[in-house]
């Protein structure tokens, strides 16, 4: 037990678990409802969009939190909000417009990067330093997953018919627009608070791998984001574990043991396993066989 | 059109695309206890009429009432079977207990009446031994009896089913069939698209014909005439397309 428990005993690892628990959990919790309304593209596109709101918020304001909230918030509503108008008032598709938009963005923020007064490295943004993190990233953490997780269960209803299928939900009186566009908030929101422990790099892993592998289980629409979410926390922490005792870094350590628990689930889920399905099932030939010997 | 009162009521309905009308100036009364076949060729306009019947579209000219069951949703809306993520992990029971949100809300707790109106619409279209499948593992008759009994669910009077007969075989059209006369003899009006016309007076007693416009209207014994079918798929009525 000892080997569980060592890393324990530095200040930093404690938070560093907490911030694993925490920002897996809420990622993990998020990343269903991302899953379920295919919008992982999106979320890659807009976690790569945040940088120059990060950069101008770093240039007028500082790296204080809220500065970074807002600036990010704005960057990445410009892109996915850009986007969608883009491809509306024109032919061009939305994933062409997003993915141009976040592009021109993303240029744009390591130009003027330079111009903040603070250091703000690319690797950092990315990758994040989860050993480094402070009391006020933890305490914007607890407040964006306790927000996020709150509203996400208050309008699971809703949400449910919105990410199924539109029209219906439309007239059932589901404001699915504004239910959509909120979900995008959430994301960013989620991406920001989980940027300087893991950056959005690992942020996106966290919010698309567990998801993705408890979809590839379950039939039930309520258990995926818990399920999500405790998959999630357990695979950051465990990645982080990993990572302290092989001397890592703990980002890729974290994104590749959710990364195996996706390929497990793609082979040996038992609904939906490529492997277990194959095993199981009898050649049709059998069935038709004693089919064929049963009639008279 | 009718002696009864209508149920729905359609006057100078125009719904446009980027201002070129798709249905223009359309006028429509239909009573309760109908099944509705809504035909015409391609871009006649039907599913742009379902949609504007449904609130899904903007209205550019005219209303659409709904007789004197004034409801907000009064109006149960079935889509074409593609648009339909199937994959969704949901099975049948949850997909018809969906049909409950508009009574739920956000926060009402499922009550007993709203499980025996998911039971009842489970009977009806003969799901209940397949309740607890995820909707995938349904055949396509069962796929669209399920989004039925979704509708069933919702307890509107008006039920707009887009295409609900498309790659169904004759058995599961023969189902459904039974299902929506169900439906029929509880009083509700059945408006479906189609365009199979062969199978047209054993699905519906009454017809629309459009194409852009209203054509004819009315019973399928009087209205789904030789003459009428020739106007609604020969000639090329004004439809905003300058072909």
């Amino acid at each position: 037990m000892n080997w569980l428990l060592e890393p324990f005993e530095f200040e930093f690892m404690q938070r560093a678990i907490l911030a694993c628990l925490i920002i897996g959990f809420t990622n993990g919790f998020l990343g269903s409802f991302v899953v379920l309304r295919r919008l992982a593209l999106v979320a890659d596109a807009l976690s790569h969009s945040l940088l120059p709101g990060l950069a101008i918020a770093a240039i007028f304001v500082g790296l204080n939190p809220i500065g970074l909230l807002l600036g990010g918030l704005l960057a990445a509503i410009f892109v996915a909000l850009g986007g969608h108008l883009l491809a509306r008032n024109s032919r061009i598709k939305e994933d062409t417009s997003i993915a141009a938009l976040y592009v021109i963005a993303f240029a744009f923020g390591i130009t003027i990067i330079k111009f903040a007064k603070v250091k703000v490295s690319l690797d950092h943004f990315l990758f994040g330093n989860i050993l480094g993190i402070a009391s006020s990233d933890l305490w914007m953490c607890y407040a964006v997953g306790g927000i996020t997780i709150f509203l996400l269960t208050a309008f699971a209803r809703p949400l449910q018919l919105a990410l199924f299928e539109q029209s219906v939900a439309k007239t059932q009186g589901v404001p699915v627009g504004a239910l959509l566009a909120g979900l995008i908030v959430l994301i960013v929101l989620t991406m920001i608070a989980s940027l300087q422990a893991i950056g959005v790099l690992l942020s996106l892993g966290l919010m698309i791998l567990p998801a993705a592998s408890v979809y590839l289980v379950s039939d039930r629409y309520a258990v995926l984001p818990w399920a999500g979410g405790v998959l999630g926390a357990l695979g950051a922490v465990t990645g982080l574990l990993i990572s302290f005792h092989a001397n890592v870094p703990s980002g890729p350590a974290i994104v590749m043991v959710l990364g195996i628990v996706f390929v497990l689930a793609y082979l040996f889920s038992p609904t939906y396993g490529v492997l277990s399905t194959r095993l199981r099932k009898k050649h049709l030939h059998e069935e038709s066989l004693k089919r064929w010997e049963k009639t008279p | 059109m009718e002696s009864q009162a209508s149920c729905l009521l359609i006057e100078n309905l125009t719904v446009s695309y980027n201002r070129i009308p798709a249905v223009h100036h359309l006028n429509l009364s239909l009573p309760a206890g109908a099944s509705v076949g809504l035909l015409g060729p391609n871009g006649a306009g039907k599913t742009t009429l379902l949609k504007a019947i449904a609130g899904l579209l903007p209205i550019e000219t005219g209303q659409v009432t709904f007789g004197d069951l004034a409801s907000t949703h009064a109006v149960a809306y079935v889509p074409q079977r593609e648009a339909v993520d199937w994959d969704f992990p949901i099975t049948v029971q949850a997909l018809v207990e969906m049909g409950r949100y508009s009574s739920l809300g956000l926060w009402k707790t499922y009550s007993e009446q709203d499980a025996s109106v998911v039971k009842e619409a489970l009977e009806i279209t003969e799901l209940q031994s397949l309740a607890h499948r995820q909707i995938k593992a349904l055949s396509g008759g069962q796929q669209q009896r399920a989004f039925l009994a979704r509708a069933l669910a919702q307890q509107a009077s008006v039920y707009l089913l887009d295409e609900p007969f498309t790659g169904l075989d004759a058995n599961a059209q023969a189902g459904f069939a039974d299902a929506l006369c169900h439906l029929r003899d509880l009083g509700k009006l059945i408006i479906a698209s189609h365009h199979n016309l062969a199978s047209v007076p054993d699905l519906f007693d009454k017809v629309i014909l459009i194409n852009g416009e209203l054509v004819a209207s009315g019973s399928t014994a009087t209205t789904f005439t030789d003459e009428n079918i020739r106007k609604t798929f020969s000639t090329s009525i004004f439809s905003g397309h300058t072909s």
